[in-house]
């Protein structure tokens, strides 16, 4: 038992240091700088996202951490993503939040602390997971890859309606009718019925 | 051609029952009683014509046999043993047609005016629908299964309207009793037919009684205790007769059965259903008389006992119709004796064929009495005949045919009771002495009850009434009228020819040294019951006083009602049924109350795993899936 | 790309446990649907990052990335409009208060 903890420990050490060493800290670049500057922000963002008590504040670090992510595509050179990512999450997703929370939350209103049970659990729970999947991680060995030149917009938009073995026009299209599904869905869900229910009081005043 | 209108005779009665029952609360009770009456007619007819195409049909030479009008599939347990719904016409059967629809037509008619504006009149002509319709349906039975189906609806019909006052506590307590008697005594018959069915291979009543059919040509061998398991088997099919035919000592429903409605005691338990009992030993007698003579000896024991026991209980009587009561006791006891009496084939026959006949006659004029009875209860509003007297001014139509009917279960010839009643006398003269003047003796004290309660009523004491009695409405007194044409003209149809123990007719003679006797002692009866009761005496209660403690114990049914009570309550409740019920709840329930508790307490253990809350399935789900996934990785893959 | 491809997993690893760490300690309907986001764009992040650095001549994780994005984007809206509706219905928008969806 303890010589596999001890062999567990050694190995996950060297795999630290090796990875470290490949990170070759000693010797900064710009792509660092700016890594460890999006982590940064994402990492407090996440948290800021889930611990704050107040909804709109949550939002909006939600923001910087959807703002964080697509630095993140735009330093792999993916900057079609990134676009994506801002339009569509950070434009679209985060300001659909952002309405709904004002149409159902006062302003002012801040939650009550969670329950130390309940943020123990949720500790335990991820805090667990993050642990595993981190040893993972660093035990793992991904083979070096080659640095290949950064895709261009040609070659993207190609291979979003090509209809060969990389071609992705049947995911696209199957996407466009989920989209159109996921509308009218909303739009009859959220519909307001008929009956003259929005003049009941409003609990929360 | 006529045969295929005979299901109607089943259908109609069934048809009404269904209809007056649910829709009868909607209708009049005049239109009601109409419709039933009308139905009841319509059926009347039809088995009068059934009946009369069988005997005097086509079918006459070589003997009656029996015919199977329509026969379906009910269960089919295999290719031997099959439950079937059909309709037999026999000789027997068809008398009972005759019979069943005669009594219960007149008693369709004096229901009108007898429960005229009484609650629940639809509910009444319901019930006497579904009872006419199970009795048709029993003596039509080409099975025994079949026969046990509407055996039990008989049951219960006749439960249903012996309860039909069911805010009296004394009708519902005697509606209880009567069924649970006859189930208890159903019991025996249930499992008679089961043992009978399973050696013979079949419930069919003409496989059964052939004789060359599995039962009588071949005989099985197994015994039980020293005696014939077919023996066994037919004794205990006579136990449900028994029970249904009040015979002791399965008696004690009967009296107090005389609870329901006049109407139905006349219908029910005089004419027809208490008689499915001798039917039923009847349905079987060549089973009985062939293959298991004890079996038939222990019917003729018990019917001459209950005809002595019963005749004896109704000399102390007082309330008039429980005087009937008895009566009809006696006489079944009597149609038993004669079947026990008898043999088979031809003139040995006899016992068979008076059976029968007396069953006939018997159902006419003891309907009649009873009939009469109602009409002297609604005219006096009471049971007693201490609450009577001098009322043949005030009855003359009640009074006359009343008078009849008594002289008629007296055995005074020319009416049709003399007739029967000689018969069976004469049976048991050539068969067994000491039945023979058990009959004697029935016969007499028959005689005297019967004219102490016609003169108790009738003449006696006169007395101030408070509202003065009244001849009963047409609807009553024509249905007297035609049950005593029926008294009068029953003994003349020549019974000989036409129902019979192998269908063949014979002759009989009138045998003097029998019938002179038999009527000199019912006229004795009626010459002592004319001393003591015609005018107001003493003699009576010095009669009474000389028997002393037999007088008191006859009065009080000879404390059977007592023993039984005593039987059930202090030994069968107390030291059985009560451990039983004990052991019932406290173990058995208490074990299954354990399960069901422990399965609430696992339950409340476990329900906060299905509680609603999403993030409490997360944590739950995470913390399964980082565990599964250590591992898979630990023990696994590494 | 000098950063290696670990510190990116274990920066998305951390991102996803967090939103997980939100999802169980919120009772906020809104808020439970900004953590489930931080958990798929983590899971994007996965995406883009094996795809640039082992398999860069292929675009399977771009594209997988792209339509997670557009189909959070339909479960956002769908997500939101049933957030609105119940919210009508009951006046609150706490998970333990939905304890039945009939109303």
């Amino acid at each position: 038992m303890m010589e596999t903890i001890q062999s567990f420990m050694t190995a996950m050490m060297n795999s630290v240091s090796e990875i470290f060493a490949s990170a070759d800290l000693t010797r900064p670049t710009w792509s660092k700088w700016i890594f460890m500057a999006l982590a940064g922000v994402i990492l407090l963002g996440s948290v800021l996202t889930v611990t704050s008590r107040r909804i709109l504040r949550a939002a909006t670090f939600l923001f910087f951490t959807l703002l964080a992510t697509a630095g993140l595509y735009l330093l792999l050179e993916y900057e079609f993503l990134a676009a994506v990512q801002l339009t569509v999450y950070a434009g679209g997703i985060l300001v659909v939040i952002v309405f709904s929370i004002l149409l159902t939350s006062h302003i002012s209103y801040r939650f009550d602390p969670p329950p130390v049970w309940r943020v123990l659990g949720g500790l335990v729970a991820a805090g667990s997971g993050l642990l595993l999947t981190i040893c993972v991680l660093v035990l793992t060995v991904f083979p070096k890859g080659v640095a290949a030149p950064a895709p261009d917009m040609q070659q993207v938009g190609n291979a979003l309606l090509g209809q060969d073995v990389h071609g992705y026009v049947l995911p696209f299209e199957v996407i466009s009718i989920l989209l159109l599904a996921c509308m009218i869905g909303a739009i009859v869900v959220a519909r307001k019925s008929r009956e003259p229910e929005a003049s009941q009081p409003d609990k929360t005043e | 051609m006529i045969f295929s209108l005979a299901i109607w005779i089943l259908a109609l009665p069934l048809m009404m029952f269904l209809f007056l029952g649910l829709a009868g609360h909607k209708l009049k009770p005049a239109t009601a009683g109409i419709l039933g009456t009308a139905g009841l007619g319509v059926v009347a007819l039809l088995s009068y014509t059934v009946a009369a195409v069988y005997f005097f049909g086509p079918s006459r030479e070589g003997g009656l046999q029996p015919e199977v009008l329509f026969s379906f599939d009910w269960l089919h347990f295999t290719d031997q043993l099959q439950v079937k719904l059909g309709f037999l016409l026999d000789p027997i059967s068809a008398m009972m047609l005759v019979v069943v629809s005669t009594v219960s037509f007149a008693v369709h008619l004096y229901s009108n005016g007898y429960m005229h504006g009484e609650r629940g009149f639809q509910r009444f002509y319901a019930f006497l629908s579904l009872f006419t319709f199970s009795m048709m349906g029993l003596v039509v039975a080409t099975n025994i299964f079949q026969m046990y189906i509407f055996w039990e609806l008989v049951g219960v019909s006749s439960y249903l309207l012996i309860g039909f006052y069911y805010e009296k506590p004394s009708a519902i307590l005697a509606s209880k009793k009567a069924f649970i008697v006859t189930r208890f005594a159903d019991l025996g018959f249930l499992i008679g037919i089961l043992v009978l069915s399973y050696y013979a291979q079949t419930f069919d009543f003409i496989t059964l009684t052939s004789l060359e059919g599995p039962v009588i040509g071949h005989p099985v061998g197994a015994t039980f205790l020293g005696v014939s398991v077919l023996t066994w088997a037919l004794v205990l099919i006579f136990m449900g007769g028994a029970g249904k035919s009040a015979m002791f000592p399965l008696h004690i429903w009967l009296p107090d059965a005389m609870e329901g409605p006049t109407p139905v005691s006349a219908l029910i338990h005089a004419a027809t259903m208490v008689v499915a009992g001798v039917y039923l030993v009847a349905r079987l007698f060549p089973v009985y008389v062939l293959a298991a003579p004890d079996a038939l000896m222990v019917v003729a024991y018990t019917g001459g006992f209950t005809a002595l026991f019963a005749a004896v209980i109704a000399c102390t009587q007082n309330d008039i119709k429980r005087v009937l009561a008895f009566s009809t006791m006696s006489q079944l006891g009597y149609m038993m004796l004669a079947l026990g009496v008898s043999g088979y084939g031809g003139h040995d026959g006899l016992g068979f064929m008076a059976s029968m006949f007396h069953l006939f006659t018997h159902a006419m004029f003891k309907a009649l009495l009873f009939l009469g009875a109602g009409a002297i209860i609604h005219a006096v509003h009471s049971n007693f005949m201490t609450d009577m007297g001098g009322l043949r001014k005030h009855l003359p139509i009640t009074h006359i045919t009343f008078l009849l009917a008594c002289l008629a279960i007296a055995g005074i010839p020319p009416l049709s009771g003399f007739f029967s009643k000689d018969e069976i006398l004469v049976a048991a003269f050539h068969s067994n002495k000491l039945l023979f003047f058990v009959a004697y003796a029935v016969s007499g004290i028959t005689a005297f009850y019967m004219f102490r309660l016609y003169y108790n009523i009738f003449w006696g004491v006169r007395r101030e009434y408070p509202h003065p009695p009244h001849e009963a409405p047409l609807s009553m007194s024509l249905p007297l009228m035609i049950l005593a044409a029926a008294t009068i003209f029953a003994g003349f149809i020549p019974f000989a020819q036409l129902v019979t123990s192998d269908g063949q007719p014979f002759e009989i003679h009138t045998e003097w040294v029998v019938a002179v006797p038999a009527v000199l002692i019912g006229l004795t009866g009626i010459l002592v019951a004319t001393l003591m009761y015609k005018s107001e005496k003493t003699l009576p209660d010095r009669v009474a006083a000389f028997f002393g403690p037999l007088y008191r114990w006859a009065s009080r049914k000879f404390y059977f009602d007592e023993l039984y009570m005593f039987i059930t309550k202090r030994i069968l409740f107390n030291k059985v049924s009560s451990p039983v019920a004990w052991f019932d709840r406290h173990i058995v329930d208490g074990f299954m109350n354990l399960l069901a508790y422990l399965a609430q307490r696992s339950s409340f253990l476990i329900r906060g795993l299905q509680s609603g809350h999403i993030q409490g399935y997360v944590f739950v789900f995470v913390l399964g899936a980082v565990l599964l996934s250590a591992y898979m990785l630990l023990f696994v893959t590494l | 790309m000098d950063v290696p491809v670990h510190f990116f997993l274990m920066l998305s690893a951390a991102m996803f446990f967090i939103g997980v760490f939100g999802f169980i300690i919120r009772r906020n309907m809104i808020t439970l649907l900004m953590a489930v986001e931080l958990m798929l764009n983590a899971v994007n992040i996965n995406f883009v990052v094996f795809n640039r650095f082992l398999y860069p001549d292929y675009f399977e994780g771009f594209f997988f990335a792209l339509f997670a994005i557009a189909i959070a984007a339909a479960e956002t809206s769908v997500a939101i409009a049933i957030i609105i509706n119940v919210y009508r219905k009951i006046r609150s928008i706490e998970a333990d208060d939905v304890a039945e969806m009939k109303h």
